[in-house]
């Protein structure tokens, strides 16, 4: 019987000590920003193949989430002979929901995966601990342009993301659908305001990319040194990141829109 | 090894530009082809009040209609204590500065099940509206249960004669 308070108590202990050094690093991490601005080269790496790797996969989900919603947007709309607003109700989902959170979720599994493994393996091969030997501190060297890269990519990624869902659905709602392209358009710019849903997506893919970037490097900086405990680290990023973001996603709704 | 390093980071720079420059471009399409940011400003064109004694389903950020032209927007929807009417201001274009001072307002549906409106009737008198007119003569929203009320109560007083 103790013996469950024992594992319980140690396990609450291990998770709060685990939050309160990531949320020690990510200071560190952000004070140590000072590296990348003298020297551009390492961010632009990082942010070419965090961001410009992981678009291809953002313009071609993009699309097909938009030609999902115009046909599933459809068939409910016509009934109501509202067919009309299927502009504004596919730009809405997406501005506001699911441009931000489906690209964070992407973002996660192909590019917070791939920082997670890079960081551990560092690790394990013991390259963190050689650049410490040289006097060159791997947080600033290795983890600051890397957190920085996700916290600028995503919010790019969204709104490609968005864009390119809402000419998804033009293309399916238009050609496919028999729609009114005058009609798609202009309701859709009555009702879509520019500060309340496209701002605010663009807020909420920028939490997005300080969380996301925050879990991956801080899970491959963490992870025990072995290659179990990198390919735990992978999945655990993927796990942590999407569950976080979707908790986020809703806190942030319920804040931006009333 | 050194001119294939800087060919190489040239070609990431490369690639990296594009991808910012694609996600500004995407953020600016956003901007003005989906949410047509530049249309009805707050700040360019004149307020006017108008008091109902029921807006019904009318909305802020609703179009202000003259002859089926949208000429501005409702900015703001706010109950009037003193008076317990719904005092609406709406902003209408600085195009639009010749409206006649006893220009009527009513509540109206687009469609059957469309947003609400609200739809505006020149008078003929001389002087324009301007910054902070009230407009005296308005005609509230339908409310469906006062039709129906009202149609149930004439057949019923025509059914005892």
């Amino acid at each position: 019987m103790t013996g469950l308070f024992e594992r319980l108590g140690a396990s609450t202990l291990n998770s709060i000590t685990t939050l309160g050094r990531a949320v020690l690093f990510l200071l560190r991490v952000i004070a140590g920003c000072g590296e990348w601005v003298r020297r551009p080269g390492l961010l632009m790496r990082e942010l070419y193949s965090v961001g410009v790797l992981t678009l291809v996969i953002i313009v071609v989900s993009g699309l097909f989430v938009g030609m999902v919603l115009s046909l599933q947007g459809y068939y409910t709309l016509v009934d109501f002979g509202a067919e009309q607003s299927l502009g504004v109700l596919v730009a809405l989902s997406l501005t506001r929901e699911l441009g931000p959170v489906v690209t964070a979720l992407l973002f996660a599994g192909r590019a917070g995966s791939a920082l997670t493994a890079e960081i551990g393996l560092m690790k394990a091969t013991e390259q963190l601990a050689g650049m410490e030997m040289m006097a060159v501190d791997p947080e600033r060297r290795v983890i600051a342009p890397r957190l920085t890269a996700a916290f600028i990519s995503l919010p790019l990624l969204a709104v490609i993301f968005t864009l390119l869902g809402i000419i998804g659905a033009y293309i399916v709602g238009t050609a496919l659908l028999g729609v009114d392209s005058g009609a798609f358009w202009s309701q859709m710019q009555a009702q879509v305001s520019f500060g309340d849903d496209v701002l605010n997506g663009v807020i909420k893919s920028l939490l997005f990319g300080l969380v996301a970037g925050w879990i991956a490097v801080f899970n491959g900086y963490d992870c025990m040194p072995t290659s179990h405990g990198v390919s735990r680290a992978t999945t655990r990023t993927v796990v942590v990141t999407s569950l976080a973001v979707l908790a986020l996603d809703f806190v942030l709704t319920a804040l931006m829109f009333d | 090894m050194e001119g294939r390093s800087v060919e190489n980071s040239r070609r990431v720079d490369l690639a990296v530009g594009a991808f910012v420059a694609a996600g500004l471009a995407a953020l600016f399409v956003l901007a003005m082809q989906v949410s047509n940011i530049t249309a009805f400003q707050r700040a360019e064109g004149y307020t006017v009040v108008g008091y109902f004694q029921n807006v019904g389903g009318l909305r802020e950020r609703a179009p202000v209609r003259l002859g089926g032209v949208q000429i501005g927007r409702v900015s703001d929807i706010e109950l009037d204590q003193s008076r317990f009417e719904a005092r609406v201001a709406m902003t209408i274009a600085q195009d639009y500065n010749d409206l006649p001072s006893d220009t009527a307002a009513s509540i109206r549906t687009s469609g059957l099940l469309g947003e609400q409106y609200i739809s505006l009737e020149p008078g003929g008198m001389p002087d324009a509206l301007s910054e902070g007119d009230e407009l005296m003569l308005t005609q509230s929203a339908l409310v469906l249960e006062d039709i129906i009320g009202q149609f149930l109560y004439n057949q019923g007083a025509g059914g005892s004669e």
